[in-house]
């Protein structure tokens, strides 16, 4: 038999096994009606689970990172040199580890226009970062001062999306101010505040803004000003401490700081590294979701081989009679395969209706303090493993239905 | 009658078939013993004996639901041993016509869907000239009202119809009925064994019927009478019916 007449006399066989198998299910309405409902309730929780979890967790990311650097590149940092050992020779040393002042990063244009060369990185920012007080009359506070060009923060952390009051401006004589000093040192915007550094390195500056990040350790420490003040104050004329970076794939962050770390000799840290607890728990989470989705997913799948367990022996005699009427093993084992798949097709489309309905009413009137994402891709996934575990499922009600010897089945009573 | 098929073709021939189940066990059960036979197209042939004679394990194995465990099974001049699962299957789709006790309609089914299903199985999607052929045999056997209706709408008499025409539906060579009249009342039995009397001669079909019932089984011109696996009598009705009184 040639490849084409094969495909022909399968599209044939096909035919009436779709038929057949389409008979079958509505020949017991209820029974299929029941299925389906429950095989509809595992995909919507599935489906819902998902979304929220997603949700909650690109939440969770958004909120972290959007408030910092993804990567960050900092001076080396310095260690105790130790007068090299002759062979056959041991030395016992007291080692106290150095304390760590402020360096900067050696040729950091360099650096910073090697950095901007990889496609991967979205935003390259230098920093000048240091301590300082912040004193308005008698009220003083300790600040971390943060010289930055303005231009390319933003691709680090969008001040102009958190400025609650003022205006975006940072220069020689403005700065902006997060929330929280503001409320602890009094200050509005158009305030006068004095910044020292120590050594006798101060400046009156003009509070230009008030911003919110919504992280009370920067709302209340952070003080916003141009590289070259920051360079000033700190002593670090033209130079800088920080090299700060957002890349395209978060979670590829930890790959580049090492192969950034070993192009550069810098000291370079990832988000991933500096929020492990945080990293921790969402991979906690994301487990905890497999597993529902996992046992949820095989009840469903029991599910439809218990009821075409059930359908097989109620059908036995019918499975009888169509073999003596000349229809194969193959043919009856895929009327209950094609069965099993439409079972999960038609009860995953119910779960994702339902999901989706759940999400959108979760979305508008669930209070929640995140929007659910429900993607496309991700109905079209659960329809689709919904409709293949239906295919798995019915394999061994199938098998045991085209394994039965016509001439016992017709008897059975 | 029983030399209007002679001459004709052989449809179905028996050379010392056998029949053991559990061969070589302690539950060792020989159910058919050297059964030779021949069955030509146009005849009428009744199956009789007591229960327990063999008379439905010899339908299983002529209608390749079963295999023989030794001798020869002939089809329309093949021979049946040796052959694949598919090709016995394809064989019995193509020459052999099932009717049973139970008449075994697939309820998901209309009347009509029921008839033509064995078209459906081998063929798919039934031509105009398949349908049309579906229709013809249900207005012979009286149920040209039911076509579209489902099975369970009708009488036992009816249903018993639409199986035998069914089993016509190929234009099968040999139609095997394992008592088709068992479960109806006495006049509901005679109209559906006059149907197989019809369609006999109509479609020169060989029919053999296993009957308990020797008022049906004399109408048969020839009767073949089986004892604990053994044919103990193949020959005209009226003499076995005159030996039986």
């Amino acid at each position: 038999m040639s490849f084409v007449s094969r495909l022909g006399h399968l599209r044939n066989s096909l035919w009436i096994e779709w038929r057949i198998a389409l008979g079958f299910l509505a020949d017991n309405p209820l029974q299929t009606l029941l299925i389906s409902v429950a095989i509809s309730v595992g995909a919507a929780v599935i489906v819902f689970i998902t979304a929220l979890m997603m949700g909650l967790q690109d939440n969770i990311i958004d909120k972290t990172l959007g408030t910092q650097a993804h990567i960050r590149i900092e001076a080396t940092r310095q260690e105790n040199n130790l007068s090299a050992i002759r062979t056959g020779h041991y030395v016992w040393a007291i080692e106290s580890p150095r304390a760590q002042r402020l360096q900067t990063i050696n040729n950091w244009q360099e650096v910073r226009d090697a950095l901007d060369k990889l496609a991967v990185l979205n935003t390259v920012s230098p920093l000048i970062s240091g301590p300082a007080f912040a004193q308005k009359g008698t009220a003083r506070a300790s600040v971390a001062l943060m010289g930055i060009d303005p231009e390319r923060y933003a691709g680090i952390i969008d001040l102009n999306a958190y400025l609650r009051e003022g205006r975006f401006s940072v220069g020689a004589s403005n700065v902006l101010i997060g929330k929280q000093l503001a409320e602890d040192l009094g200050l509005r915007p158009g305030d006068k505040l004095r910044l020292d550094a120590g050594d006798n390195r101060q400046a009156v500056v003009d509070v230009a803004g008030i911003f919110e990040l919504g992280v009370g350790e920067l709302d209340s420490r952070y003080v916003y000003t141009d590289m070259k003040q920051a360079q000033t104050l700190l002593d670090l004329p033209g130079g800088i401490t920080i090299l700060e970076l957002k890349i395209a794939d978060v979670f590829a962050a930890e790959y580049w700081a090492q192969r950034i770390n070993s192009l550069t000799g810098l000291h370079v840290q990832s988000w991933m590294e500096s929020n492990s607890q945080l990293l921790n728990a969402l991979s906690s989470q994301t487990m905890t979701t497999q597993m529902i989705r996992v046992f949820v997913a095989l009840s469903v799948i029991f599910g439809i081989a218990s009821v075409l367990a059930v359908s097989v022996v109620q059908r036995t005699r019918e499975i009888g009679i169509l073999r003596a009427m000349g229809s194969s093993r193959q043919q009856i084992l895929r009327v209950f395969l094609l069965q099993g798949g439409l079972l999960g097709l038609a009860g995953s489309l119910l779960g994702v209706i339902v999901g989706y309905t759940l999400v959108q009413v979760l979305n508008n009137f669930g209070g929640l303090l995140f929007v659910i994402r429900l993607e496309p891709s991700m109905l079209l996934s659960a329809i689709l493993i919904a409709t293949v575990a239906g295919v798995v499922a019915a394999m061994v009600p199938a098998r045991r239905a085209a394994r039965y010897d016509p001439a016992v089945a017709i008897r059975y009573v | 009658m029983l030399n209007r098929a002679a001459g004709q073709q052989v449809v179905l021939q028996l050379d010392k078939l056998n029949k053991v189940f559990n061969a070589g066990t302690p539950l060792e059960n020989h159910v058919l013993h050297d059964i030779s036979m021949q069955v030509r197209a146009g005849e009428l042939v009744a199956l009789v004996g007591t229960s327990g004679s063999g008379k439905s394990t010899l339908l299983n194995v002529v209608g390749l639901l079963d295999e023989s465990s030794s001798g020869e099974l002939r089809i329309q001049g093949h021979l049946t041993q040796g052959m694949s699962e598919q090709q016995r299957t394809q064989l019995r789709s193509e020459s052999i016509g099932f009717v049973f006790q139970f008449h075994h309609l697939i309820s998901a089914f209309s009347v009509l869907d029921n008839v033509l299903m064995p078209l459906m199985l081998r063929f798919g999607k039934p031509s105009a000239e398949q349908v049309a052929y579906g229709e013809y045999l249900l207005s012979e056997v009286g149920l040209t009202d039911y076509m579209r209706q489902s099975t369970n709408r009708l009488s036992g008499g009816q249903q018993q119809r639409v199986a035998i025409a069914r089993a016509l539906v190929t234009r099968p060579a040999l139609i095997l009925a394992d008592e088709p009249t068992g479960n109806l009342d006495t006049q509901t039995a005679d109209e559906v064994f006059s149907l197989f009397e019809r369609f006999n001669v109509e479609h020169q079909c060989a029919i053999v019927i296993v009957t308990h019932d020797l008022r049906l089984s004399s109408r048969c011109p020839r009767t073949i009478r089986l004892t604990d696996g053994r044919i103990v009598y193949d020959g005209s009705s009226a003499e076995i019916n005159n030996l039986t009184v």
